[in-house]
């Protein structure tokens, strides 16, 4: 994997850190009118999720972290795993509980995620910013309410739990954005 | 080229608040009767200083068929010394540096610099006459002062003037930047980080603050004191975790400055970096007599981002370097 210097540092890059792969955030060049440059980095470890702060002379450079985005759909889980395939080559890959983390509540199948492969094996999971899943249990509503009120929890199929508005019901297929979990629509 | 970034990235209305800071920074100086002066951008010669990297270029034309290597000036430093030398007296200027290796939220890799000279001042007036310029233009009080020793023992612990290198190393490590400590053989980079990292959040924050008295080892063009030839009349200022300028009692004497010349361009060496020509013009000014004198050089686009609350140099600067 190829190495990069700090000026090539930015925004999404890709790097290996204390032996795990991570997202640079944001670097901000730090220099003294008299003095060596640094470079203040923001960095997400890929596998753990943590956020750091990290500083580089400027000039130094970073081991490259082979790590790549394809979108692939959701087939079916056997427990253990979770199974995506490449909807062009066929090609399935099988993801585990730490990859999928948080996701697994919003697999739908057929739906296409991202996954998140580091030396070819997946290390994190993205499901589409909207899925449509079915409610499984809710409180009745009463009928004429609008959505502006407070609402209700609803549990949905895969067992995410969502706020919705009093009137949807128990067997309804609802919209929702699944990078803050919010309800946006009924699905008619 | 992206046509889509044609607009300024300052608003029109920083760049009339802008204007009118300048205004009132050549007023304060036509007042104190310090004369305005222009030198050349493009020099034969630059800095030799390890942390500053020139842009070049070539002058091809009448009596240069051949071309004739120029520097961007870093700051107009050199220049304005040989005016000084030649009997200029007080003197200011209000230029474009530029700096290649240099972007980001503080910094464009062109800025502008305003740069004044003081014969018979010490490091201790300039600092005085310059606090009254940012009171001025600031609105704010009177700054404070701290020794270098001082706000770093403060913030850190540890006498950076004693401190071993495996002190500064440990310190180092115990703050976070194990990576950079361990294989560190610089004192002074161990020392500029944590100042950078460390000290600098903690100093001039309600008012701005100067730091004087820096160690001998980052003299740069500043006298080694004769009181404690450990430190140097180096002082910067800072004010709300931004640098804003940096002033020397100015180095008279030609030997020991082409001396710091050579010894950079040894480092270069050692280093890997380019050798940088030393400005043989400059060496024979001082030969011929500098006045003793204080100057200091202050950022003018971070001025401006502190008095018009901006974030970002590009804020303050009609074109930054993404639309010049």
């Amino acid at each position: 994997m190829a190495n990069y210097s700090t000026n090539e540092f930015k925004g999404g890059l890709k790097i290996m850190m204390d032996g795990e792969p991570c997202s640079i955030l944001e670097n901000e060049m730090v220099k003294p009118g008299k003095g060596q440059a640094f470079n203040r980095v923001r960095i997400r470890k890929l596998i753990s999720g943590k956020v750091l702060e990290k500083t580089f002379k400027s000039g130094e450079s970073v081991e490259g972290a082979d790590v790549m985005d394809t979108d692939l759909a959701y087939l079916y889980t056997d427990g253990e795993f979770w199974h995506f395939m490449n909807n062009e080559t066929f090609e399935q890959i099988a993801a585990d509980e730490k990859a999928l983390g948080d996701s697994v509540k919003w697999l739908v199948e057929n739906d296409l995620c991202t996954i998140t492969l580091w030396n070819g094996s997946p290390i994190a999971v993205t499901p589409p910013n909207f899925v449509e899943l079915e409610i499984t249990e809710t409180d009745p509503g009463l009928k004429g309410d609008t959505a502006g009120t407070g609402g209700k929890p609803a549990t949905l199929s895969t067992g995410a739990v969502v706020r919705v508005p009093l009137f949807v019901q128990i067997g309804e297929v609802i919209k929702v954005d699944t990078r803050n979990g919010e309800y946006v629509s009924r699905v008619k | 080229m992206s046509a889509d970034l044609w607009a300024p990235s300052a608003s029109i209305e920083t760049l009339k608040q802008r204007a009118a800071i300048l205004r009132r920074i050549r007023e304060f100086f036509y007042a104190r009767d310090v004369l305005e002066v222009e030198t050349p951008s493009l020099s034969a010669a630059s800095v030799t200083d390890v942390h500053l990297a020139s842009f070049n270029t070539t002058f091809v034309g009448p009596g240069h068929a051949g071309g004739l290597p120029l520097f961007l000036q870093t700051s107009p430093e050199f220049a304005m010394k040989r005016l000084l030398a030649a009997g200029s007296g007080a003197i200011f200027q209000l230029c474009k540096a530029f700096r290649n290796e240099e972007a980001g939220s503080h910094h464009n890799p062109e800025f502008t610099m305003l740069e004044w000279y003081r014969p018979g001042f010490d490091e201790f007036a300039l600092m005085d006459e310059m606090d009254e310029l940012m009171q001025l233009v600031l609105g704010v009080e009177p700054a404070t002062r701290l020794t270098y020793q001082q706000a770093f023992e403060k913030a850190l612990g540890l006498d950076p003037l004693t401190a071993s290198i495996e002190q500064l190393k440990q310190l180092a490590c115990k703050q976070g930047f194990a990576d950079i400590a361990q294989n560190e053989t610089h004192k002074d980079t161990l020392l500029q980080l944590l100042f950078c990292m460390k000290v600098e959040p903690t100093i001039g924050q309600e008012k701005p603050c100067f730091v004087y008295h820096f160690p001998a080892s980052q003299a740069a063009l500043a006298q080694i004191c004769e009181h404690d030839t450990r430190v140097a009349g180096r002082f910067e200022l800072y004010y709300k975790n931004m640098e804003l300028a940096n002033g020397f009692n100015e180095l008279t004497n030609a030997s020991e400055q082409a001396k710091r010349f050579n010894e950079d361009n040894a480092y270069r060496a050692e280093n890997g970096l380019k050798q940088v020509p030393m400005d043989t013009r400059l060496i024979k000014a001082l030969e011929h007599g500098l006045p003793q004198c204080a100057g200091v050089a202050l950022g003018i686009d971070r001025l401006v981002m502190l008095a018009t609350n901006k974030e970002k140099i590009k804020d303050v600067i009609a074109f930054d370097v993404q639309r010049a």
